[in-house]
């Protein structure tokens, strides 16, 4: 359930070329864009509101990625960014809301006529798909054309990419692939019926309530079943969007052009406006940067914000500063306080630790205000549901409480302190610093922490993810992180607070938050059908972890982004997860 | 008489012998040990000597780093967070912070004390390269002489082990080794242990480099006429292998040793480098070159203080180890 965000990972071998590079251009943009509205750049500009909104069509959209896309393919893809982008030539049941702010989060129907119909029990969902959809041949869009995207996406053994949503929930009957279907139409799947070439059900095996978010994933974007060509589909995607591919050199670049075929009637949410997108891959991090700063280039694909070296240029200067946004991610850095090691299975024990730590010290380790906010419990505010709690008073005390957190150590029976250690992911400088800190801001109030450093790869399966072994290493505090694939409580919070999801044999997404309160309110929340009675019992789950001390929130995500002088209608979705909205953005002329 | 060493004491003449070292000294017709001459031709080598300077002061500053630390520097592990620009995260003030206080400046996002770490980390890194060095030749010149004296089967055996030891995945095993030890073993733990498992890792794995050394300078030695006399007198193996053949080595392993430690503290910092070191938040030079790596672009200091020591201190042996081999080796000049 976590989505997968691209991060840098730089050599220093290659590091030190990519400083040679960066010497290279550092124009900067200033005045000279013309044409479009002409917007004043201002720091944040695009956070909640659009800046420079136009309608204007034409102009070439020019995209850099410094890694590769894990897949074109809608059946096969979970980078967030690509999940934005992917809507530029492929169209999903349901979307999240163009529009900035709060209201982006909101789901609203794209090849659907509305939302899901669900049956009483949330087990059946029933959608409606508008009339006059077209394909980029100009052949129809069916409802079978739907579920034989989705039947395609449970293939993992093909398309070992994407979420398993569809996999986990519907009622497959042991149906595993339309590669091994053996009815003519390859649509045996019994779990999703297309009464006629307008409708298309789903059979759930159990009830859900917030199915409409899946109704948002890639997989719901048709495909033609004559088109596909199993795992090289990704070569040529059957475009159902506003854009289709020109050209396709996978792993260098690809170009999309308009689809003569989309009718802008049928959708309200893409503005459509560049007549051509080009997208290039692999390409240096830094170069991507300093391009982009010099209007080389619009956007940034991956939306990982600006490197270090830039960051610093950026930050320094306040007319470079103007053309930032600080978006924020549904995503929270945080640890977990582990209450099977010693003398953590006392509550007081644990608020000693929530009292005693640094919370800006945690902040400044992922980069402080840009970075991100401090938070005060998991969830992030955007979340539908989230209502302030402070347990542990952090805002009053950004550096910790050491008076309450002493108070604390008195009542466990600890007044001297103790000694645990202290986890993270050895790939990860900020995982690393943020333990750094902790040691120094515990060691005020007599707690001492080692540090362990694990793999990250196997940080789940092997290392702090298996009880057995957190628990033998006195792994005490377990620092970790977690991102949302939208922003919806079940999707944040389920997986990292729900105590029946920890096997003992390892590979834990929750590393040990194990309370029988939060629980309850768990299932209470996943039964509920009523959208915001659920969110506001996702928001007491929130609160009940805070409650048990199992958790130590560090820092809300931020992202620090680059807006050029060149684009315009650009603003920061939510509901997508802090990336600008590529299907909205235009260019100046 | 071109190829091999002299034996101790430059004498062929006498067959006696007996306490060579001891005896070298007391002859008035040829003046001067091996030693003293090799001292006198070190002595007119610069190169050699300064580097032997910057190498004593080097060891000067590891054995007393906790002294210096106290007095000079801070606490190595001590964030200083005021002294860092909050919003850049990098020191305030120019050249990495650098002040009266914290001589190299500081570390950015925390504050640490630049100073206090590289001399804290000249502890750690001489420490393990130097013990990792001796466990090498300890271990390397026994295995060698054995395998050069005995020959046959014996030398066989040995041989292909060094082999296998030289084949050996040595990174990829250190790398293994340190995600799986424990906190507490052998009844060590923390820093202790860490620092005894890279001595072991480092140590252990590169004895075969000195031991093909020894061995080979054992198949020429043990083919002597001194050797052959002290048999023909009598003298049984162990005799021959700790009074004629170990002396007349010591020149090829003070050389090996001197040039094998600089290598280990590259080998000491490419580890810690790569996380499998000393445990965060100890200060060793590869970790905090490691840590470098993602501040360079905007403060090259933190990078160059800890990367200068590692070249410094690397030269210095080097240039030290150079010249001490032509001295008592001048042919191999």
């Amino acid at each position: 359930m976590m989505k997968r965000t691209a991060i840098a990972v730089v050599a220093a071998g290659a590091a030190l070329a990519m400083g040679l590079t960066a010497c290279g251009s550092s124009k900067t943009p200033s005045s000279n864009s013309s044409g479009g509205t002409n917007a004043t750049a201002v720091y944040n500009a695009a956070i909640g509101k659009v800046f420079a909104p136009s309608t204007k069509k034409g102009g070439t959209l020019r995209l850099a990625n410094s890694g590769d896309f894990d897949s074109l393919d809608p059946a096969d893809t979970y980078y967030g960014y690509s999940w934005d982008f992917i809507r530029l030539y492929g169209r999903s049941l349901v979307m999240f809301a163009p529009k900035p702010g709060g209201d982006g989060v909101n789901l609203v129907p794209d090849l659907a006529q509305s939302l899901g119909q669900a049956s009483a029990d949330a087990k059946t969902w029933t959608y409606k798909l508008k009339p006059g959809l077209k394909f980029e041949d100009g052949s129809p869009i069916t409802s079978k054309d739907v579920k034989y995207g989705v039947e395609r996406s449970l293939d993992k053994d093909t398309f070992v990419n994407g979420p398993t949503y569809f996999n986990d929930f519907l009622d497959l009957q042991g149906y595993t692939s339309p590669y091994k279907d053996s009815s003519a139409d390859k649509l045996g799947l019994k779990a999703i019926d297309t009464p006629d070439d307008q409708t298309i059900v789903f059979h759930l095996a159990k009830p859900f309530g917030g199915f409409d978010y899946f109704a948002m994933l890639p997989a719901t974007i048709p495909v033609p079943q004559k088109a596909d060509t199993g795992i090289k589909y990704k070569e040529h995607v059957v475009s159902s969007g506003p854009y289709m591919f020109q050209t396709n050199n996978l792993g260098k670049d690809f170009t999309l052009v308009r689809n003569p075929n989309w009718n802008a009637s049928t959708d309200p949410n893409r503005a459509a406006l560049p007549d051509k997108i080009t997208v290039q891959l692999n390409v240096n991090a830094d170069d991507i940067d300093n391009r982009l700063l010099a209007g080389d280039l619009d956007v940034a694909i991956e939306g990982t914000g600006l490197g270090t070296a830039a960051q610093g240029k950026v930050l320094a200067d306040q007319n470079l500063k103007a053309h930032t946004d600080l978006a924020s991610l549904a995503r929270t850095w945080f640890a977990v306080i582990n209450s099977d090691v010693a003398p953590l299975d006392n509550i007081d024990c644990r608020k000693a630790i929530e009292y005693g730590v640094d919370h800006e010290g945690y902040q400044r380790a992922y980069g402080g205000a840009v970075g991100g906010d401090i938070a005060t419990s998991l969830l992030p505010p955007q979340i539908p549901g989230y209502q302030k709690n402070d347990v542990y008073n952090f805002a009053a005390k950004p550096n910790g409480d050491v008076d309450m957190a002493k108070q604390e150590l008195q009542k466990c029976g600890k007044p001297d302190g103790f000694s645990i250690n202290v986890s993270y992911r050895a790939e990860r400088p900020k995982e690393k610093a943020t333990a750094e800190s902790m040691q120094q801001s515990l060691a005020r109030v007599g707690i001492k922490l080692t540090l362990n450093a694990y793999p990250q790869g196997d940080y789940a399966k092997l290392y702090a993810g298996k009880p057995d072994f957190a628990k033998a290493n006195n792994l005490g505090i377990m620092i970790y992180g977690w991102g949302a694939d939208w922003p919806d409580g079940f999707g944040f919070l389920q997986q990292i607070v729900d105590s029946r999801v920890i096997r003992a044999a390892g590979g834990n997404t929750n590393l040990g938050i194990r309370d029988k309160t939060v629980d309850g309110l768990v299932d209470q929340a996943m039964a509920e059908s009523d959208t915001s009675k659920r969110n506001q019992l996702w928001g007491q789950v929130d609160k009940a972890v805070m409650d048990t001390a199992m958790a130590l929130p560090g820092v809300w995500s931020k992202v620090l982004l680059y807006r050029p002088d060149t684009v315009n209608n650009v603003y920061v979705n939510d509901g997508l997860g802090g990336y600008y909205d590529y299907a909205w953005m235009g260019v100046k002329q | 008489m071109v190829l091999g060493p002299e034996p101790v004491g430059g004498d062929t003449t006498t067959l006696v012998a007996d306490e060579p070292i001891a005896l070298a000294g007391a002859r008035a017709i040829e003046g001067r040990s091996l030693g003293r001459i090799a001292w006198t031709r070190l002595k007119r080598d610069r190169v050699a000597m300064t580097g032997g300077g910057v190498v004593v002061f080097l060891i000067l500053v590891a054995v007393f780093s906790h002294f210096i630390i106290k007095y000079l520097g801070h606490p190595p592990n001590e964030f200083n967070q005021k002294l860092v620009d909050a919003t850049l995260q990098t020191p305030m003030g120019k050249f990495g912070g650098i002040s009266w206080s914290h001589p190299l400046g500081v570390e950015p996002l925390n504050g640490r004390d630049l100073f206090s770490r590289i001399v804290y980390g000249s502890w750690i890194s001489l420490l393990i390269a130097s013990l990792a060095t001796a466990l090498s030749v300890i271990i390397g010149t026994v295995m060698g002489v054995i395998a050069g004296y005995f020959g046959g089967w014996v030398d066989t055996v040995i041989s292909r082990l060094m082999d296998v030891f030289l084949a050996f995945p040595l990174l990829l095993f250190a790398i293994a080794l340190a995600g799986v030890i424990p906190n507490k073993a052998f009844g060590l733990g923390g820093d202790a242990l860490r620092i005894a498992l890279l001595v072991f890792i480092i140590g252990f794995f590169n004895w075969p480099y000195i031991g093909r050394i020894i061995r080979g300078q054992t198949l020429s030695l043990r083919e002597r006429e001194f050797v052959d006399a002290a048999r023909s007198l009598g003298a049984r193996s162990p005799y021959i292998l700790f009074r004629e053949l170990l002396p007349n080595l010591v020149a090829p392993i003070l050389v090996y040793t001197t040039l094998l430690i600089p290598t280990n503290i590259l080998f000491e910092a490419a580890l810690s480098f790569l996380g499998v070191g000393v445990k965060a938040p100890t200060a060793t030079w590869g970790g905090m070159l490691s840590d470098a790596v993602h501040w360079y672009q905007i403060d090259p200091y933190f990078m160059l203080f800890p990367g200068l020591a590692i070249f410094v201190t690397v030269l210095a042996f080097n240039l030290f180890g150079d010249g001490l081999r032509d001295a008592l080796d001048p042919r191999a000049r």
